[in-house]
Protein backbone atom coordinates (compact mmCIF):
# COMPACT_ATOMS: atom_id res chain seq x y z
CA UNK A 1 0.00 0.00 0.00
CA UNK A 2 2.80 2.47 1.19
CA UNK A 3 4.56 1.63 -2.61
CA UNK A 4 1.18 2.48 -4.44
CA UNK A 5 0.70 5.90 -2.64
CA UNK A 6 4.25 6.76 -3.00
CA UNK A 7 3.21 6.02 -6.77
CA UNK A 8 0.63 7.83 -7.07
CA UNK A 9 2.00 10.99 -5.37
CA UNK A 10 4.90 10.90 -8.21
CA UNK A 11 1.99 10.24 -10.91
CA UNK A 12 0.25 13.77 -9.41
CA UNK A 13 3.92 15.72 -9.44
CA UNK A 14 4.57 14.46 -12.88
CA UNK A 15 0.93 15.19 -13.89
CA UNK A 16 1.23 18.71 -12.79
CA UNK A 17 4.16 19.44 -14.45
CA UNK A 18 2.72 18.23 -17.68
CA UNK A 19 -0.46 20.06 -16.83
CA UNK A 20 1.58 23.32 -16.90
CA UNK A 21 3.58 22.83 -20.47
CA UNK A 22 0.40 20.79 -21.96
CA UNK A 23 -1.91 24.71 -21.32
CA UNK A 24 0.43 26.37 -23.31
CA UNK A 25 -0.24 23.75 -26.30
CA UNK A 26 -3.75 23.40 -25.85
CA UNK A 27 -5.12 26.97 -25.46
CA UNK A 28 -2.53 27.68 -28.55
CA UNK A 29 -4.53 25.30 -30.42
CA UNK A 30 -7.33 26.44 -29.15
CA UNK A 31 -7.36 30.32 -30.55
CA UNK A 32 -5.22 29.79 -34.03
CA UNK A 33 -5.43 26.00 -34.44
CA UNK A 34 -1.77 25.83 -34.28
CA UNK A 35 0.14 22.89 -32.95
CA UNK A 36 3.56 25.30 -31.29
CA UNK A 37 6.49 22.72 -31.61
CA UNK A 38 8.70 25.17 -30.34
CA UNK A 39 6.39 25.36 -26.66
CA UNK A 40 8.95 22.70 -24.90
CA UNK A 41 11.80 24.31 -25.45
CA UNK A 42 10.21 27.54 -24.19
CA UNK A 43 9.74 25.29 -21.06
CA UNK A 44 13.53 24.84 -21.26
CA UNK A 45 14.49 28.57 -21.59
CA UNK A 46 12.13 28.91 -18.63
CA UNK A 47 14.18 26.31 -16.26
CA UNK A 48 17.53 27.64 -18.08
CA UNK A 49 16.52 31.46 -16.75
CA UNK A 50 15.92 30.24 -13.70
CA UNK A 51 18.96 28.49 -13.37
CA UNK A 52 20.67 31.98 -14.19
CA UNK A 53 19.01 34.19 -12.11
CA UNK A 54 18.84 31.93 -8.73
CA UNK A 55 22.81 31.11 -9.40
CA UNK A 56 23.84 34.97 -9.73
CA UNK A 57 21.18 35.98 -6.46
CA UNK A 58 22.58 33.24 -4.63
CA UNK A 59 26.28 34.37 -5.11
CA UNK A 60 24.87 37.68 -3.79
CA UNK A 61 23.60 35.75 -0.43
CA UNK A 62 20.11 36.56 -1.39
CA UNK A 63 17.80 34.61 1.26
CA UNK A 64 16.21 31.14 -0.59
CA UNK A 65 12.75 32.51 -0.80
CA UNK A 66 13.54 36.01 -2.48
CA UNK A 67 15.89 33.57 -4.69
CA UNK A 68 12.66 31.59 -5.58
CA UNK A 69 10.20 34.52 -6.22
CA UNK A 70 12.65 36.42 -8.53
CA UNK A 71 13.75 33.17 -10.53
CA UNK A 72 10.37 31.86 -11.01
CA UNK A 73 9.49 35.68 -12.11
CA UNK A 74 12.45 36.09 -14.34
CA UNK A 75 12.03 33.08 -15.94
CA UNK A 76 8.15 33.97 -16.21
CA UNK A 77 8.67 36.89 -17.63
CA UNK A 78 11.87 36.04 -20.21
CA UNK A 79 10.00 32.67 -21.56
CA UNK A 80 6.81 35.45 -22.43
CA UNK A 81 9.22 37.29 -24.15
CA UNK A 82 10.26 34.41 -26.38
CA UNK A 83 6.96 33.33 -26.87
CA UNK A 84 5.77 36.43 -27.70
CA UNK A 85 8.67 37.53 -29.88
CA UNK A 86 8.28 33.40 -31.50
CA UNK A 87 4.46 34.06 -32.39
CA UNK A 88 5.39 36.97 -34.27
CA UNK A 89 8.25 36.03 -36.14
CA UNK A 90 7.56 32.50 -37.00
CA UNK A 91 3.43 32.08 -37.10
CA UNK A 92 2.09 35.70 -37.60
CA UNK A 93 3.28 36.17 -41.10
CA UNK A 94 2.41 32.86 -41.89
CA UNK A 95 -1.55 33.45 -40.56
CA UNK A 96 -3.56 33.52 -44.04
CA UNK A 97 -0.71 30.43 -45.44
CA UNK A 98 -1.81 26.79 -45.54
CA UNK A 99 -1.91 24.97 -42.13
CA UNK A 100 1.33 23.35 -42.97
CA UNK A 101 3.38 26.32 -43.22
CA UNK A 102 3.06 27.45 -39.62
CA UNK A 103 3.81 24.24 -38.46
CA UNK A 104 7.41 23.70 -40.66
CA UNK A 105 7.75 26.50 -39.11
CA UNK A 106 7.22 25.74 -35.20
CA UNK A 107 9.67 22.45 -36.21
CA UNK A 108 12.25 25.21 -37.17
CA UNK A 109 11.69 27.49 -34.29
CA UNK A 110 11.97 24.62 -31.94
CA UNK A 111 15.10 23.54 -33.65
CA UNK A 112 17.03 26.64 -33.45
CA UNK A 113 15.83 27.62 -29.98
CA UNK A 114 17.47 24.50 -29.21
CA UNK A 115 20.91 24.82 -30.86
CA UNK A 116 20.93 28.05 -29.90
CA UNK A 117 20.97 27.20 -25.88
CA UNK A 118 22.96 24.92 -26.68
CA UNK A 119 25.63 27.05 -28.19
CA UNK A 120 25.03 29.73 -25.40
CA UNK A 121 25.68 26.79 -22.86
CA UNK A 122 26.68 23.70 -23.04
CA UNK A 123 25.37 19.98 -23.73
CA UNK A 124 26.51 18.67 -20.77
CA UNK A 125 24.11 18.69 -17.97
CA UNK A 126 24.09 21.16 -15.59
CA UNK A 127 23.12 21.12 -11.87
CA UNK A 128 20.24 23.06 -10.49
CA UNK A 129 20.31 24.47 -7.62
CA UNK A 130 18.68 23.44 -4.59
CA UNK A 131 15.35 25.64 -4.55
CA UNK A 132 12.95 23.44 -2.76
CA UNK A 133 13.91 23.18 0.84
CA UNK A 134 13.14 20.40 2.68
CA UNK A 135 9.94 21.11 4.65
CA UNK A 136 10.35 20.29 8.31
CA UNK A 137 6.61 18.50 9.05
CA UNK A 138 6.90 16.81 5.78
CA UNK A 139 9.76 14.08 7.60
CA UNK A 140 6.54 11.90 8.51
CA UNK A 141 5.63 11.67 5.12
CA UNK A 142 8.20 11.05 3.58
CA UNK A 143 7.83 7.54 2.60
CA UNK A 144 5.11 8.83 0.49
CA UNK A 145 6.41 11.82 -1.02
CA UNK A 146 9.11 14.62 -0.92
CA UNK A 147 9.16 18.15 0.23
CA UNK A 148 9.31 18.97 -3.70
CA UNK A 149 6.28 17.00 -4.82
CA UNK A 150 4.26 18.71 -2.66
CA UNK A 151 5.84 22.45 -3.34
CA UNK A 152 4.95 21.44 -7.28
CA UNK A 153 1.48 20.73 -6.11
CA UNK A 154 0.50 23.36 -4.46
CA UNK A 155 2.35 25.94 -7.15
CA UNK A 156 0.43 24.29 -10.19
CA UNK A 157 -2.72 24.34 -8.22
CA UNK A 158 -2.69 28.07 -6.88
CA UNK A 159 -0.95 28.75 -11.17
CA UNK A 160 -4.36 27.10 -12.65
CA UNK A 161 -6.65 28.94 -9.98
CA UNK A 162 -4.52 32.52 -11.45
CA UNK A 163 -5.70 31.18 -14.85
CA UNK A 164 -9.14 29.98 -14.09
CA UNK A 165 -9.62 33.38 -12.70
CA UNK A 166 -8.30 35.08 -15.73
CA UNK A 167 -10.16 33.11 -18.03
CA UNK A 168 -13.71 33.34 -16.68
CA UNK A 169 -13.10 37.23 -15.56
CA UNK A 170 -11.02 39.48 -16.55
CA UNK A 171 -11.72 41.14 -20.10
CA UNK A 172 -8.58 39.57 -21.96
CA UNK A 173 -9.86 36.48 -20.17
CA UNK A 174 -13.29 36.45 -22.08
CA UNK A 175 -11.65 37.82 -25.79
CA UNK A 176 -9.72 34.37 -25.58
CA UNK A 177 -12.80 32.45 -24.71
CA UNK A 178 -14.53 34.42 -27.30
CA UNK A 179 -11.65 34.05 -30.26
CA UNK A 180 -11.62 30.51 -29.21
CA UNK A 181 -15.19 29.75 -29.99
CA UNK A 182 -15.75 32.30 -33.27
CA UNK A 183 -12.71 34.65 -34.22
CA UNK A 184 -14.05 36.41 -37.15
CA UNK A 185 -16.90 37.11 -34.97
CA UNK A 186 -14.15 38.27 -32.02
CA UNK A 187 -12.91 40.75 -34.53
CA UNK A 188 -16.50 41.69 -35.58
CA UNK A 189 -17.01 42.30 -31.84
CA UNK A 190 -14.37 45.13 -31.67
CA UNK A 191 -11.49 42.23 -30.32
CA UNK A 192 -8.03 43.52 -31.16
CA UNK A 193 -7.56 39.11 -32.12
CA UNK A 194 -3.88 39.74 -32.68
CA UNK A 195 -3.41 40.98 -28.95
CA UNK A 196 -5.59 38.12 -28.11
CA UNK A 197 -3.36 35.58 -29.86
CA UNK A 198 -0.46 36.92 -28.26
CA UNK A 199 -1.69 37.04 -24.92
CA UNK A 200 -2.25 33.51 -25.30
CA UNK A 201 1.45 32.36 -26.34
CA UNK A 202 2.57 35.18 -23.00
CA UNK A 203 0.16 33.19 -20.71
CA UNK A 204 1.02 29.85 -22.30
CA UNK A 205 4.48 30.12 -22.03
CA UNK A 206 4.30 31.74 -18.59
CA UNK A 207 3.30 28.62 -17.53
CA UNK A 208 5.67 26.41 -18.99
CA UNK A 209 8.32 28.44 -17.48
CA UNK A 210 7.11 28.23 -14.41
CA UNK A 211 6.83 24.59 -14.69
CA UNK A 212 10.49 24.00 -16.35
CA UNK A 213 12.03 25.61 -12.75
CA UNK A 214 9.80 23.75 -10.74
CA UNK A 215 10.86 20.36 -12.18
CA UNK A 216 14.69 21.50 -12.88
CA UNK A 217 14.20 21.97 -9.14
CA UNK A 218 12.68 18.72 -8.54
CA UNK A 219 15.06 16.81 -10.80
CA UNK A 220 18.14 18.79 -10.43
CA UNK A 221 19.91 18.97 -13.35
CA UNK A 222 19.39 20.45 -16.63
CA UNK A 223 20.70 20.55 -20.43
CA UNK A 224 19.49 22.25 -23.88
CA UNK A 225 17.54 19.05 -24.68
CA UNK A 226 14.86 18.93 -21.84
CA UNK A 227 12.62 20.69 -23.64
CA UNK A 228 11.56 17.91 -26.44
CA UNK A 229 10.69 15.26 -24.41
CA UNK A 230 8.89 17.05 -21.73
CA UNK A 231 7.27 18.85 -25.26
CA UNK A 232 5.78 15.50 -26.67
CA UNK A 233 4.47 14.31 -23.34
CA UNK A 234 2.57 17.77 -22.73
CA UNK A 235 1.61 17.68 -26.14
CA UNK A 236 0.47 13.97 -25.55
CA UNK A 237 -1.30 14.84 -22.90
CA UNK A 238 -3.51 17.30 -24.19
CA UNK A 239 -4.36 15.04 -27.10
CA UNK A 240 -5.45 12.82 -24.49
CA UNK A 241 -7.76 15.29 -23.08
CA UNK A 242 -8.92 16.73 -26.27
CA UNK A 243 -6.83 19.34 -27.38
CA UNK A 244 -8.12 23.00 -27.16
CA UNK A 245 -9.93 21.55 -24.08
CA UNK A 246 -8.30 23.78 -21.00
CA UNK A 247 -9.75 21.33 -18.51
CA UNK A 248 -8.95 18.21 -20.84
CA UNK A 249 -4.91 19.20 -20.91
CA UNK A 250 -5.40 18.88 -17.09
CA UNK A 251 -7.41 15.86 -16.84
CA UNK A 252 -4.68 14.11 -19.51
CA UNK A 253 -1.99 15.17 -17.80
CA UNK A 254 -3.08 14.05 -14.51
CA UNK A 255 -3.88 10.58 -16.33
CA UNK A 256 -0.89 10.37 -18.33
CA UNK A 257 1.40 11.40 -15.01
CA UNK A 258 -0.21 8.77 -12.86
CA UNK A 259 -0.07 5.88 -15.75
CA UNK A 260 3.27 6.18 -16.49
CA UNK A 261 4.03 6.06 -12.45
CA UNK A 262 2.31 3.18 -12.25
CA UNK A 263 3.93 1.60 -14.95
CA UNK A 264 7.24 2.53 -14.09
CA UNK A 265 6.62 1.02 -10.48
CA UNK A 266 4.67 -2.05 -11.09
CA UNK A 267 6.15 -3.01 -14.60
CA UNK A 268 9.64 -1.91 -15.25
CA UNK A 269 11.02 1.78 -15.98
CA UNK A 270 12.18 0.81 -19.29
CA UNK A 271 8.51 0.72 -20.77
CA UNK A 272 7.72 4.29 -19.63
CA UNK A 273 7.54 5.93 -23.07
CA UNK A 274 5.16 3.46 -24.09
CA UNK A 275 2.75 3.23 -21.74
CA UNK A 276 2.31 6.75 -22.34
CA UNK A 277 2.21 6.29 -26.16
CA UNK A 278 0.05 3.34 -26.51
CA UNK A 279 -2.15 5.34 -24.15
CA UNK A 280 -2.26 8.18 -26.56
CA UNK A 281 -2.56 5.45 -29.46
CA UNK A 282 -5.69 3.63 -27.77
CA UNK A 283 -7.28 6.95 -27.05
CA UNK A 284 -7.25 8.33 -30.98
CA UNK A 285 -8.28 4.87 -31.96
CA UNK A 286 -11.44 4.80 -29.19
CA UNK A 287 -12.23 8.47 -28.63
CA UNK A 288 -10.32 10.41 -31.57
CA UNK A 289 -11.27 13.81 -29.71
CA UNK A 290 -9.91 12.66 -26.50
CA UNK A 291 -11.25 12.40 -23.15
CA UNK A 292 -13.18 16.40 -23.03
CA UNK A 293 -13.10 17.04 -26.74
CA UNK A 294 -15.50 18.67 -28.53
CA UNK A 295 -17.19 15.31 -30.63
CA UNK A 296 -16.50 17.41 -33.97
CA UNK A 297 -13.98 19.84 -34.36
CA UNK A 298 -14.94 22.73 -36.28
CA UNK A 299 -11.68 25.15 -36.40
CA UNK A 300 -10.49 26.80 -39.39
CA UNK B 1 -21.99 58.45 -43.97
CA UNK B 2 -20.80 55.68 -45.82
CA UNK B 3 -19.21 55.70 -49.17
CA UNK B 4 -18.04 52.89 -51.11
CA UNK B 5 -15.72 54.21 -54.49
CA UNK B 6 -14.19 52.00 -56.43
CA UNK B 7 -14.03 49.36 -54.42
CA UNK B 8 -11.95 45.81 -55.59
CA UNK B 9 -11.93 42.96 -52.75
CA UNK B 10 -10.73 39.19 -52.60
CA UNK B 11 -9.36 36.22 -51.39
CA UNK B 12 -6.08 35.27 -52.97
CA UNK B 13 -6.20 35.42 -56.41
CA UNK B 14 -9.86 35.29 -56.67
CA UNK B 15 -11.62 39.29 -57.12
CA UNK B 16 -14.54 38.60 -55.38
CA UNK B 17 -16.64 42.28 -56.20
CA UNK B 18 -14.75 44.70 -58.43
CA UNK B 19 -15.31 48.44 -58.81
CA UNK B 20 -18.36 48.92 -56.68
CA UNK B 21 -19.32 52.58 -55.81
CA UNK B 22 -22.08 53.04 -53.44
CA UNK B 23 -23.58 55.10 -50.74
CA UNK B 24 -25.90 55.18 -47.56
CA UNK B 25 -27.05 58.45 -46.23
CA UNK B 26 -27.42 59.19 -42.46
CA UNK B 27 -30.27 57.68 -40.97
CA UNK B 28 -31.23 55.34 -44.04
CA UNK B 29 -32.00 51.92 -44.74
CA UNK B 30 -29.93 50.74 -47.91
CA UNK B 31 -30.69 47.16 -49.02
CA UNK B 32 -27.85 45.40 -51.41
CA UNK B 33 -29.47 42.52 -53.46
CA UNK B 34 -28.57 40.17 -55.48
CA UNK B 35 -27.71 36.09 -56.36
CA UNK B 36 -25.64 33.47 -54.12
CA UNK B 37 -21.96 34.29 -55.16
CA UNK B 38 -23.00 37.49 -56.19
CA UNK B 39 -20.09 39.27 -53.76
CA UNK B 40 -22.91 40.38 -51.30
CA UNK B 41 -21.21 38.92 -48.25
CA UNK B 42 -17.66 40.32 -49.66
CA UNK B 43 -18.80 43.84 -49.57
CA UNK B 44 -19.59 43.71 -45.82
CA UNK B 45 -16.68 41.82 -44.59
CA UNK B 46 -14.53 44.52 -46.40
CA UNK B 47 -16.29 47.23 -44.79
CA UNK B 48 -15.76 45.59 -41.68
CA UNK B 49 -11.84 45.33 -42.27
CA UNK B 50 -11.91 41.55 -42.56
CA UNK B 51 -11.40 40.81 -45.88
CA UNK B 52 -8.51 43.28 -46.77
CA UNK B 53 -9.60 46.06 -49.81
CA UNK B 54 -7.32 45.75 -52.90
CA UNK B 55 -8.65 49.04 -54.69
CA UNK B 56 -10.81 52.16 -54.01
CA UNK B 57 -11.71 53.60 -51.06
CA UNK B 58 -13.90 53.20 -47.78
CA UNK B 59 -15.19 56.42 -46.60
CA UNK B 60 -17.12 56.96 -43.16
CA UNK B 61 -18.03 60.43 -42.58
CA UNK B 62 -15.78 61.38 -45.23
CA UNK B 63 -12.61 59.77 -43.52
CA UNK B 64 -10.96 56.78 -45.08
CA UNK B 65 -11.31 53.59 -42.94
CA UNK B 66 -10.28 50.86 -45.49
CA UNK B 67 -6.57 49.46 -44.18
CA UNK B 68 -7.93 49.58 -40.39
CA UNK B 69 -8.01 46.78 -38.55
CA UNK B 70 -11.36 45.00 -37.53
CA UNK B 71 -11.48 46.44 -34.19
CA UNK B 72 -10.92 49.86 -35.19
CA UNK B 73 -13.93 50.06 -37.22
CA UNK B 74 -15.88 48.48 -34.47
CA UNK B 75 -14.90 51.73 -32.35
CA UNK B 76 -16.07 54.11 -35.12
CA UNK B 77 -19.28 52.59 -34.83
CA UNK B 78 -19.58 49.63 -37.51
CA UNK B 79 -21.16 47.08 -36.51
CA UNK B 80 -22.07 44.21 -38.66
CA UNK B 81 -24.40 40.88 -38.14
CA UNK B 82 -22.63 38.50 -40.26
CA UNK B 83 -23.82 35.82 -42.27
CA UNK B 84 -24.81 32.71 -40.64
CA UNK B 85 -25.07 34.91 -37.21
CA UNK B 86 -22.20 33.35 -35.59
CA UNK B 87 -23.71 33.31 -32.16
CA UNK B 88 -20.29 32.32 -29.73
CA UNK B 89 -21.84 28.66 -29.02
CA UNK B 90 -20.63 28.34 -25.55
CA UNK B 91 -21.21 31.70 -24.64
CA UNK B 92 -24.55 32.12 -22.45
CA UNK B 93 -27.20 34.24 -24.28
CA UNK B 94 -26.27 37.29 -21.32
CA UNK B 95 -22.44 36.45 -22.20
CA UNK B 96 -22.95 36.72 -26.00
CA UNK B 97 -24.77 40.28 -25.55
CA UNK B 98 -22.05 41.17 -23.35
CA UNK B 99 -19.62 40.62 -25.76
CA UNK B 100 -21.52 42.64 -28.16
CA UNK B 101 -20.49 45.77 -25.43
CA UNK B 102 -17.00 44.53 -25.59
CA UNK B 103 -15.68 48.01 -26.12
CA UNK B 104 -18.10 50.09 -23.89
CA UNK B 105 -16.91 50.97 -20.58
CA UNK B 106 -20.33 52.17 -19.19
CA UNK B 107 -22.02 49.42 -16.92
CA UNK B 108 -25.42 51.50 -16.40
CA UNK B 109 -25.49 52.55 -20.30
CA UNK B 110 -24.78 48.33 -20.95
CA UNK B 111 -27.87 47.60 -18.87
CA UNK B 112 -29.96 50.20 -20.23
CA UNK B 113 -29.24 49.07 -23.48
CA UNK B 114 -29.72 45.24 -22.23
CA UNK B 115 -33.46 45.92 -21.49
CA UNK B 116 -34.22 47.52 -24.47
CA UNK B 117 -32.72 44.52 -26.40
CA UNK B 118 -35.06 42.32 -24.10
CA UNK B 119 -38.21 44.95 -24.92
CA UNK B 120 -37.64 43.77 -28.71
CA UNK B 121 -36.94 40.01 -28.40
CA UNK B 122 -38.60 39.06 -25.15
CA UNK B 123 -37.69 35.40 -25.77
CA UNK B 124 -33.67 36.60 -25.18
CA UNK B 125 -34.90 37.46 -21.70
CA UNK B 126 -36.26 34.31 -20.80
CA UNK B 127 -33.30 32.19 -22.38
CA UNK B 128 -30.83 34.52 -20.92
CA UNK B 129 -28.34 31.93 -18.93
CA UNK B 130 -29.01 29.52 -21.68
CA UNK B 131 -25.86 28.94 -23.81
CA UNK B 132 -25.96 30.71 -27.43
CA UNK B 133 -25.52 27.07 -29.37
CA UNK B 134 -28.85 26.06 -28.32
CA UNK B 135 -31.13 28.30 -29.39
CA UNK B 136 -33.26 28.16 -32.53
CA UNK B 137 -32.07 29.86 -35.68
CA UNK B 138 -34.30 32.66 -35.54
CA UNK B 139 -33.42 33.35 -31.68
CA UNK B 140 -30.25 33.00 -32.86
CA UNK B 141 -30.81 36.09 -35.39
CA UNK B 142 -32.37 38.31 -32.54
CA UNK B 143 -29.53 37.15 -30.54
CA UNK B 144 -26.77 38.27 -33.50
CA UNK B 145 -28.91 41.80 -34.18
CA UNK B 146 -29.01 42.50 -30.16
CA UNK B 147 -25.02 41.78 -29.72
CA UNK B 148 -24.74 44.39 -32.47
CA UNK B 149 -26.98 46.93 -31.34
CA UNK B 150 -25.32 45.95 -27.66
CA UNK B 151 -22.33 48.50 -29.18
CA UNK B 152 -24.77 51.42 -29.65
CA UNK B 153 -23.34 51.19 -33.77
CA UNK B 154 -24.26 54.22 -35.68
CA UNK B 155 -23.92 51.97 -38.78
CA UNK B 156 -25.62 48.72 -38.85
CA UNK B 157 -24.47 45.86 -41.28
CA UNK B 158 -26.58 43.27 -42.07
CA UNK B 159 -26.24 39.96 -43.96
CA UNK B 160 -28.91 38.02 -44.60
CA UNK B 161 -30.85 38.58 -41.44
CA UNK B 162 -33.96 36.53 -42.54
CA UNK B 163 -31.69 33.60 -43.97
CA UNK B 164 -33.37 29.74 -43.12
CA UNK B 165 -36.33 31.71 -41.50
CA UNK B 166 -39.96 30.47 -41.29
CA UNK B 167 -42.02 33.79 -43.38
CA UNK B 168 -43.58 34.79 -40.06
CA UNK B 169 -40.19 35.07 -38.20
CA UNK B 170 -38.53 36.80 -41.29
CA UNK B 171 -41.55 39.55 -41.22
CA UNK B 172 -41.03 40.06 -37.87
CA UNK B 173 -37.23 40.47 -37.79
CA UNK B 174 -37.77 43.01 -40.66
CA UNK B 175 -40.08 45.25 -38.38
CA UNK B 176 -37.76 44.78 -36.07
CA UNK B 177 -34.67 46.61 -38.59
CA UNK B 178 -37.60 49.35 -39.50
CA UNK B 179 -37.71 49.61 -35.06
CA UNK B 180 -34.27 50.02 -34.46
CA UNK B 181 -33.78 52.61 -37.38
CA UNK B 182 -36.77 54.66 -36.45
CA UNK B 183 -35.86 54.36 -32.73
CA UNK B 184 -32.79 55.61 -32.86
CA UNK B 185 -31.72 56.99 -36.10
CA UNK B 186 -29.50 54.14 -36.85
CA UNK B 187 -28.29 53.85 -40.39
CA UNK B 188 -28.87 50.82 -41.99
CA UNK B 189 -27.08 48.55 -44.69
CA UNK B 190 -29.04 45.12 -45.43
CA UNK B 191 -27.85 42.49 -47.43
CA UNK B 192 -30.97 40.56 -48.29
CA UNK B 193 -31.51 37.56 -51.04
CA UNK B 194 -35.18 38.31 -50.01
CA UNK B 195 -35.30 41.02 -52.24
CA UNK B 196 -39.25 41.81 -51.80
CA UNK B 197 -39.49 42.59 -48.36
CA UNK B 198 -35.36 44.24 -48.46
CA UNK B 199 -36.97 46.54 -50.83
CA UNK B 200 -39.73 47.33 -48.94
CA UNK B 201 -38.14 48.38 -45.80
CA UNK B 202 -35.53 50.17 -47.93
CA UNK B 203 -35.22 54.12 -48.64
CA UNK B 204 -33.34 53.18 -51.71
CA UNK B 205 -31.53 49.62 -52.90
CA UNK B 206 -28.39 48.29 -55.27
CA UNK B 207 -28.12 45.54 -57.31
CA UNK B 208 -25.23 43.46 -57.23
CA UNK B 209 -24.25 40.96 -60.13
CA UNK B 210 -21.05 39.05 -60.22
CA UNK B 211 -19.15 41.54 -58.11
CA UNK B 212 -20.37 44.66 -59.46
CA UNK B 213 -23.37 46.96 -59.07
CA UNK B 214 -26.13 47.07 -62.23
CA UNK B 215 -28.67 48.54 -60.93
CA UNK B 216 -29.49 51.33 -58.28
CA UNK B 217 -32.63 53.08 -57.43
CA UNK B 218 -35.42 53.81 -54.67
CA UNK B 219 -36.72 51.08 -53.11
CA UNK B 220 -39.96 51.53 -55.18
CA UNK B 221 -38.28 52.06 -58.15
CA UNK B 222 -36.55 48.83 -58.02
CA UNK B 223 -39.43 46.89 -56.51
CA UNK B 224 -41.30 47.97 -60.12
CA UNK B 225 -38.23 47.53 -62.55
CA UNK B 226 -38.74 44.84 -65.01
CA UNK B 227 -35.39 43.16 -64.63
CA UNK B 228 -35.45 43.16 -60.89
CA UNK B 229 -39.23 41.02 -61.25
CA UNK B 230 -37.84 39.10 -63.37
CA UNK B 231 -34.27 37.90 -61.44
CA UNK B 232 -34.80 38.70 -57.98
CA UNK B 233 -39.14 38.74 -57.19
CA UNK B 234 -40.32 35.76 -59.48
CA UNK B 235 -42.61 37.49 -61.10
N1 LIG C 1 -13.04 32.72 -47.99
C1 LIG C 1 -13.15 32.69 -49.33
N2 LIG C 1 -12.14 32.19 -50.08
C2 LIG C 1 -12.21 32.17 -51.42
N3 LIG C 1 -13.27 32.61 -52.12
C3 LIG C 1 -14.30 33.11 -51.44
C4 LIG C 1 -14.29 33.17 -50.01
N4 LIG C 1 -15.47 33.72 -49.61
C5 LIG C 1 -16.16 33.97 -50.74
N5 LIG C 1 -15.47 33.61 -51.83
C6 LIG C 1 -15.90 33.78 -53.24
O1 LIG C 1 -16.23 35.11 -53.48
C7 LIG C 1 -17.40 35.21 -54.25
C8 LIG C 1 -18.42 36.10 -53.55
O2 LIG C 1 -18.81 35.45 -52.36
P1 LIG C 1 -19.77 36.13 -51.30
O3 LIG C 1 -19.81 35.24 -50.10
O4 LIG C 1 -19.39 37.52 -51.11
O5 LIG C 1 -21.17 36.06 -52.06
P2 LIG C 1 -22.63 36.41 -51.52
O6 LIG C 1 -23.22 37.37 -52.48
O7 LIG C 1 -22.59 36.80 -50.12
O8 LIG C 1 -23.36 35.00 -51.68
P3 LIG C 1 -24.50 34.32 -50.77
O9 LIG C 1 -25.78 34.97 -51.14
O10 LIG C 1 -24.48 32.89 -51.22
O11 LIG C 1 -24.13 34.52 -49.37
C9 LIG C 1 -17.89 33.80 -54.50
O12 LIG C 1 -17.53 33.45 -55.81
C10 LIG C 1 -17.15 32.98 -53.50
O13 LIG C 1 -16.85 31.70 -54.00
MG1 LIG D 1 -23.29 36.01 -48.45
Amino acid sequence: MHYFIELFFSGLTRGAIYALIALGYTMVYGIIGLINFAHGEIYMIGAFTSYIVASVLSLYGYPLFATVIIAGAAAVVWSGAYGYTVERLAYRPLRRAPRLSPLISAIGMSILLQNYVFLAQTSDFISFPKLIPDLPFMDRYADYLGSSDVVILFTTLIVMGILTFIIRYTRIGKAMRATAQDSTMAMLVGINVNRVISATFVIGSGLAAIGGMLIAAHIGQINYYIGFLAGIKAFTAAVLGGIGSIPGAVLGSLVLGLTESFATGYVSSDYEDVFAFTLLVLILIFRPSGLLGKKESQKV
Amino acid sequence: MLKLQNLRAGYGNIIAVDDVSLEVGQGEIVSLIGANGAGKSTVLMTISGVVSCLAGRVLLDDVEIQGLEPDQIVRRGVCQVPEGRHIFPQLTVRENLDMGAFLRRDKKGIRDDIDYVFTLFPILAERRNQDGGTLSGGQQQMLAMSRALMARPSLLLLDEPSMGLAPLMSKQIFKIIKRINADHGTTIFLVEQNANQALHIAHRGYVLENGRIVLAGSGEALLTDPEVQKAYLGI
